[in-house]
């Protein structure tokens, strides 16, 4: 079982910002209020992340990925996590070899 | 009426003893529906994780010390050989942001904890934990056995199902042909939907991808994530917080319900989620 030490160092850095920012928040509470344009950019950062990541996929590859995208979309408002990421996959497989 | 009514979890931990034993159960009624759903998403984060090069214990490593869906899922997707360590303790610290805001909301609650016991805690406040807690907080008092009582087997069962994930998910070659190299955009799509709070989601969510798809073209990298981030955060800072229904919390407003911000609904999106 494999364990690289620049894999461990990458790990540890990800724990120590993850646990930063989950600490941070009960610091900030006890001396300022979390509120107006900082609270407005809070709210947005994570979907804004997601959406960030994904956007070349979806916007800038293919039709079959696009398609694919609104397909997941659409399955994931009424199927759960695993159906909706199924379907998805399966509809970018079926589309590849439909759109070429 | 049997004043038993009250807490109904008793009859069935007649067997535990101690002041908080009732409490700890209750933990773990509350987060049993959830154990699946984060099972299924550690398999395909662990089996993701394998075709990127993570060995199963380095996988376990990751689920134990980091313990945080999206953030891992995110790390995946971007994971290198070697990895690129400072860009992914970046994007941890960017995705995890909301825990910010997750903390605030819930450390007021905690009153009679230790100051180990709210910092060992905070370590475990997983997007599922956190709802869970914020809920029991507005109904009886959030003690540390409940809390434990939510993410002990929680966590067990994410580090499990990632690591065995790694093992089976090395099995599989090509992973192109079954269209798993889509599963990453799925699942964030999957999660997307479970964030979306109508129309105010949509400057920022527009912000971020307009922003991300250039910077994808004009710079190397992966910089366009933290692009389209930062895009999306201006872009909710100029439009302020939630009003009404979906406001965001403040140190006073405490009450948990529908109008807590991050997924209303606990989704298996994040052993952290997400979203």
């Amino acid at each position: 079982m494999q364990l690289d030490p620049l894999v461990l160092a990458a790990i540890a850095v990800m724990a120590v910002a993850t646990y930063a920012t989950r600490i941070f928040g009960g610091w900030l509470v006890r001396r300022a209020t979390i509120s107006g344009r900082l609270a407005g950019a809070l709210e947005a950062v994570p979907g804004a992340v997601l959406i960030a990541i994904i956007a070349p996929k979806v916007f800038a590859t293919g039709p079959a990925e696009s398609l694919a995208a609104v397909i997941t979309v659409l399955l994931a408002l009424r199927l759960p996590l695993i159906a909706a990421v199924s379907g998805g996959c399966l509809a970018v497989v079926a589309l590849r070899m439909v759109l070429g | 009426m049997k004043t038993q009514t009250a807490k109904p979890h008793r009859r069935h931990v007649r067997w535990l003893r101690g002041a908080d034993g009732g409490d700890f159960m209750a933990g773990l009624i509350a987060i049993a529906p959830l154990l699946i759903p984060a099972a299924v998403f550690g398999l395909l984060l662990g089996s993701l994780g394998a075709q990127k090069g993570l060995s199963p214990l380095e996988m376990a490593v990751m689920s134990a010390t980091v313990f945080a869906g999206a953030s891992q899922l995110v790390a995946v997707e971007i994971w290198t050989s070697p990895p690129a360590i400072a860009l992914l303790g970046l994007t941890a610290l960017t995705v995890n942001l909301r825990h910010v805001l997750m903390g605030a909301t819930i450390v007021p609650s905690l009153t009679g904890w230790s100051r180990g016991q709210v910092y060992g805690g905070l370590f475990f406040l997983a997007d599922e934990i956190w709802a869970l807690a914020l809920k029991r907080s507005g109904e009886a008092a959030l003690t540390p056995s409940y809390y434990a009582g939510l993410f002990l087997i929680f966590y067990l069962c994410w580090v499990a199902s990632t690591t065995l994930g790694a093992i089976f998910g090395g099995l599989l070659e090509d992973p192109q042909r079954y269209g798993l190299d889509f599963a990453f955009t799925a699942v964030f799509l999957t999660l997307l939907v479970g964030m979306w709070k109508g129309r105010r989601s949509l400057p920022p969510w527009l912000a971020a991808a307009l922003a991300a798809v250039a910077a994808y073209f004009l710079l190397p990298g992966v910089w366009y994530i933290a692009l389209g981030g930062i895009a999306g955060a201006v872009a909710g800072a100029l439009q302020g917080p939630a009003q009404g229904p979906n406001r965001a919390p403040e140190p006073g407003a405490l009450k948990p319900g529908p109008s807590m911000p991050g997924p209303s609904k606990p989704g298996p999106g994040e052993a952290d989620s997400a979203a």
